[in-house]
């Protein structure tokens, strides 16, 4: 498959904004794994993704891995799968635990990141470490993301540089669990998103929503 | 201060306006607000204040306060 087979469903004056894009995804759980497979269906130039967990069974109710990808590192699972999707996009995997030390070299050419975490501290320390060091550069974080139903109740909100996808409502608690749609949902928003921000910017002139 | 003084002086959090107070830290918003959550991302005036500044920065008059609550969940 060539380049121009890979993308002759896309509108043609996206594809060079899409490819010079470069986004980081912290992350490769629930929401990474599902923001990288969209985005590398969307043709995204660069993915950079860091993440130290191995897959676990409990992973397969809403990551994107498979059973035979059991006890791998998620984000050399991750990069398998997605170089099975497309090979328009270059993956930047880094198997590591992200910190206020390294997320900044890890980092510092994307455009846009992701918060893809699963705990609460962490999408803090990210979303904190970010806004210090990349106070110009986009953020878009999930919270509230668990349980099902309720899609009346997601939303996106945006404080300057810093986005939040979620419902901001639901906490993990017994008997709520991060489930397949919901999840995904979001990661898509998030990813939606991304593509909003990446294109609005550039192809300001070119786009007529009302003819799409 | 006066009681027409103090209705003037307001600032907004989260879009909401309520009423500005001397010396007002993110810690009496938070009570004010009756935000109990802990895992808090806050700014002001969009600047980032560390959770070691919530009972020491200062919230000026008329300020912009963003209290974003992140959740478990991934």
């Amino acid at each position: 498959m060539n380049k121009k087979e890979f993308f002759s469903a896309h509108d043609p004056k996206i594809i060079p904004t899409l490819q010079k894009a470069v986004i980081g995804i912290a992350g490769a759980g629930g929401l990474g794994s599902n923001i990288a497979v969209s985005l590398a269906r969307a043709g995204i130039g660069k993915l950079i993704v860091a993440d130290f967990d191995k897959i676990e069974p409990s992973n397969l109710n809403r990551q994107q891995f498979f059973i035979d990808q059991i006890g791998i590192p998620k984000v050399i699972a991750l990069l398998e799968n997605l170089n099975k999707i497309s090979s328009f996009t270059q993956y930047h995997v880094h198997e590591i635990k992200l910190n206020e030390e390294n997320i900044p070299f890890i980092y510092k050419d994307v455009d846009i990141m992701v918060e893809a975490f699963d705990k609460a501290e962490m999408k803090i320390m990210l979303i904190e470490t970010w806004l210090t060091h990349f106070p110009n550069k986009p953020i878009i974080a999930a919270s509230g993301i668990s349980g099902w139903g309720k899609n009346k109740l997601l939303h996106t909100r945006k404080v300057d540089n810093l986005y939040i996808c979620g419902d901001e409502k639901t906490n993990l608690q017994t008997g709520i669990s991060p489930m397949a749609p919901r999840v995904g949902i979001v990661a898509n928003m998030q990813a939606n998103l991304i593509l909003e921000l990446i294109l609005n910017e550039n192809n300001q002139p070119q786009m007529n929503m009302d003819e799409r | 201060m006066n009681a027409d003084n103090k209705i003037m002086k307001k600032i907004t959090v989260n879009d909401n306006i309520i009423d500005w107070e001397k010396n007002m830290t993110i810690i009496r918003i938070l009570k004010i607000m009756n935000y109990t959550f802990r895992m808090l991302v806050v700014k002001v005036n969009g600047e980032l204040v560390n959770k070691a500044n919530y009972d020491e920065f200062l919230i000026p008059v008329d300020a912009d306060v963003k209290v974003i609550h992140l959740i478990s969940g991934g």
